[in-house]
């Protein structure tokens, strides 16, 4: 430890640690830059091959689907994750009048959470992947994950214990209980079992998976894209303004009501779906609900500019500020809107979605990191920003990017589903080819691009001021502060010392309780899902060895990233895709694939729906079977083979997962397998296409025209 | 769906673990002020050289 302590009488003089702010603050700019650039690729290919179809390269490692999730990954963990640690690594330090608790551990948090990082830019262009959104890092991936963040909340709460101010400021509440969500969150959905050193299969299956991933999902946005932000909020935002927060006791108030109503907002992502309507209802309620205290919080952050107005007119820093916080407020506005079933219906699935996150990601994220770093950087470099002139065009040329992002994509899910949902006076599908209900939006996705492409250039403004601030000031890498230690102990009322016993048992008694539970939730739920999963549809039977492979290759190429395998119960989808999903239907789906958009159409009722030989030519080439299709192009599928000696592993994994395979069925697994392609390279053959038993493809078709096939009602 | 059991109770063990952390902070005098804290993040650097 490197805190150096002297007493002068009362006071101790100690050493923020500016440089471990410093580090984050970087890995803010870069991953942000790096984050949004992939950003702006992908949306550019959602539209390539409209206009461009020569640029449709079909290399695999850049392909939308492989992408997307990189995206996503970069900017929530990437982009938002270390600006949440440049704050926290800064406010904490002064807030409690401490330096961190151990240098060591920092920069064991800073370089971990980069491998990390750079992990997910490698094996996600891979395919590696678990296919859960938000969640998509494979196995050893999630263990460093866990191991890298106990390190900081040790590191954490060390501080906090070692604190020269009695009291918490309500930033470090929001630090804590980020922390400790998170940690729950990560843990629950990242349970799984690996086959080898790159793959796993969930330890829960259909269903059971999916409500894990969103209450996952739901609280990754909650715990990672808004607490740890609310706390940044609190602290910069008076900083910035330079006047007190509007209520300390509102804050107070919003920190608690938003704590304990986030967790159970989570089935709001599956309405509709095959998850039991009590659940759905739970989750409604509670987003509703939820307005409130959101919007608590947000006025709070306004009103603190009561009388300082005239300062937002002029300083591009409360500039950045007040548009995050009012796009925290439209945010948690549209999402408990969003949560209402009649209006769900109409958006689930659709660009809306995509729009409402990103007002959350580019408006309040987005917005209000500018505005720390704007306010941090110079403060480090104890000099003044380089140009408040430039800050002010990055600040108007950002905003444009957001509207010019935001608009067109709420046009396009409206259009979507509107699309899909419309019937002739005879009652047919107005739109019954999908494809025409996906060209239509290439306009708002060009525009959408040149919103985001606008953005980006902001942030590239951002980089350049921000640069030429730091050559113009002289970098502090300790600052020093003076402080009074905390009194050791302190009487009760009644005089006598019984601290311990007073204050103690209580949380003690609960620690313990979580503890154990959790230890004992480790035993009980494998064993607990495992029974729950015995078939309720007899006809229902576990994925071939072929199917199998298929599917993990329908997995690692990302194809839940635009098609869902979920039909919901509505009229105008049961005319378009089949029988709507049932429950026990998807008990031996590890993972999940229920998607959560539909750039292409519901793929649960695709099998027998074609013939072998059009899935052939359309993952090789789509728009030859679809014409003016915008799907990438797959052409690697038909080359590379899939890993027979895997087979064993997977079927094997599956048995210890309780999918009942007969008997030792591992071991002889490929001989099935071989029998099953025979039968689809034969068919294939026909049609005057050869093609190997053992390429991925074959497996990918095999898959597809098993899909939604066991209850499939005959026409 | 016994999965969502776990997950209730899971929540439902974050939960008490912040409503024993409200306890805590109640009854240590953490919102005895709601006032002074919110000026005095404004001051601290005064105490910084």
């Amino acid at each position: 430890m490197s805190e150096n302590v002297t007493q002068t009488q009362n006071l101790e003089t100690f050493y923020y640690d500016n440089r471990i702010v410093r580090a984050f603050g970087w890995a803010t700019i870069l991953w942000g830059l790096v984050g949004m650039l992939v950003g702006l690729i992908i949306a550019f290919q959602l539209y390539v091959p409209a206009y461009f179809p020569s640029l449709d390269l079909g290399i695999e490692y850049i392909t939308f689907s492989r992408l997307r999730p990189l995206h996503t990954n970069a900017v929530i963990f990437a982009f938002v994750g270390n600006c949440i640690f440049m704050g926290v690594y800064h406010s904490l330090q002064r807030l409690t009048k401490a330096r961190m608790y151990n240098d060591f551990m920092s920069w064991f948090h800073f370089w971990g959470w980069q491998s990390i990082i750079v992990a997910a830019a490698i094996t996600l262009p891979l395919g590696i992947t678990q296919s859960k959104e938000y969640a998509e890092l494979e196995w050893p991936i999630d263990l460093a994950i866990a191991v890298v963040w106990v390190v900081f909340g040790i590191n954490l709460l060390m501080t906090l214990i070692k604190r020269r101010e009695r009291h918490m400021y309500v930033a470090i509440w929001f630090y804590i209980a980020s922390w400790i969500t998170v940690t729950v969150l990560h843990v629950f959905n990242s349970l799984e079992l690996p086959y080898d050193w790159f793959h796993s299969y969930p330890v829960y299956a259909g269903v059971q998976d999916a409500l894990v991933q969103w209450w996952y999902g739901h609280n990754a946005v909650a715990f990672f894209l808004t607490t740890p932000y609310l706390g940044l909020m609190y602290y910069y935002l008076p900083k910035a303004a330079d006047r007190p927060v509007y209520s300390y006791k509102l804050s107070i108030i919003h920190f608690w009501s938003l704590i304990f109503l986030y967790i159970w907002a989570g089935p709001h992502h599956l309405l509709y779906s095959s998850l039991p309507d009590w659940a759905q209802s739970l989750g409604t309620v509670f987003s509703v609900m939820l307005i409130a205290p959101s919007w608590g919080g947000m006025l709070n952050g306004l009103l603190t500019l009561r009388g300082a107005w005239d300062k937002v007119r002029e300083d591009p820093i409360l500039k950045f500020m007040v548009v995050a916080i009012t796009a925290y407020g439209m945010a948690t506005f549209e999402g408990p809107m969003l949560s209402i079933k009649s209006i769900n219906a109409l958006s689930h699935f659709t660009d809306w979605t995509i729009s409402h996150v990103h007002v959350g990601a580019l408006g309040w994220n987005g917005f209000l990191t500018f505005g720390i770093l704007y306010w941090l950087i110079p403060k480090l470099y104890k000099t003044d920003l380089w140009s408040k002139k430039l800050a002010n065009a990055h600040f108007w040329i950002g905003f444009m990017g957001i509207i010019l992002y935001a608009a067109p994509l709420y046009w396009a899910g409206v259009t979507q589903g509107l699309m899909w949902k419309q019937f002739t006076a005879d009652g047919m599908l107005q739109y019954p080819n999908f494809l025409e209900t996906v060209l239509q939006l290439v306009p708002m996705y060009v525009m959408r691009s040149l919103g985001g492409a606008l953005y980006l250039f902001g942030v590239v403004l951002m980089g350049v001021n921000i640069y030429k601030t730091v050559k113009s000031g002289s970098f502090e890498a300790n600052t020093e502060a003076k402080a009074a230690p905390l009194a050791a102990e302190y009487k009760s009322k009644s005089g006598l010392k019984h601290r311990w016993l007073e204050r103690k048992p209580v949380p003690m008694f609960i620690a313990t309780f979580v503890v154990i539970f959790v230890g004992g939730a480790f035993e009980i739920v494998p064993m607990y899902l495992i029974e729950s999963n015995v078939p309720t549809i007899t006809n229902v039977k576990p994925y071939t060895p072929l199917e199998l492979h298929g599917r993990d290759i329908y997995v690692s190429e990302g194809c839940y990233t635009c098609h869902s395998q979920l039909v919901r119960p509505f009229r105008s989808e049961v005319e378009r895709y089949g029988e709507y999903s049932k429950a026990g239907e998807f008990i031996y789906d590890r993972p999940f694939q229920w998607g959560s958009k539909r750039t292409g159409p519901d793929l649960h009722r695709v099998g027998g729906k074609y013939p072998h030989s059009w899935h052939y030519y359309h993952m090789i080439e789509p728009s030859k079977m679809s014409p003016g299709s915008l799907m990438p192009r797959y052409p690697w599928l038909a080359e590379k083979s899939i890993d027979l000696d895997m087979t064993d592993n997977k079927i094997g994994a599956m048995i210890a997962l309780g999918v009942p395979y007969p008997k030792d069925y591992d071991k002889i697994a490929n001989e099935d397998l071989m029998k099953q392609a025979q039968q689809i390279v034969d068919e294939l053959k026909q049609s005057n296409i050869n093609i190997d038993k053992d390429k991925q493809l074959v497996a990918l078709i095999a898959y597809l025209q098993r899909l939604g096939t066991d209850i499939k009602v005959k026409e | 769906m016994s999965v969502i059991i776990v997950l209730i109770l899971v929540s439902i063990a974050i939960a008490v673990s912040f409503l024993a952390a409200f306890i805590w902070a109640s009854k240590s005098g953490q919102f005895e002020d709601t006032f002074t804290p919110s000026l005095r993040i404004l001051n601290e650097e005064r105490d910084e050289k």
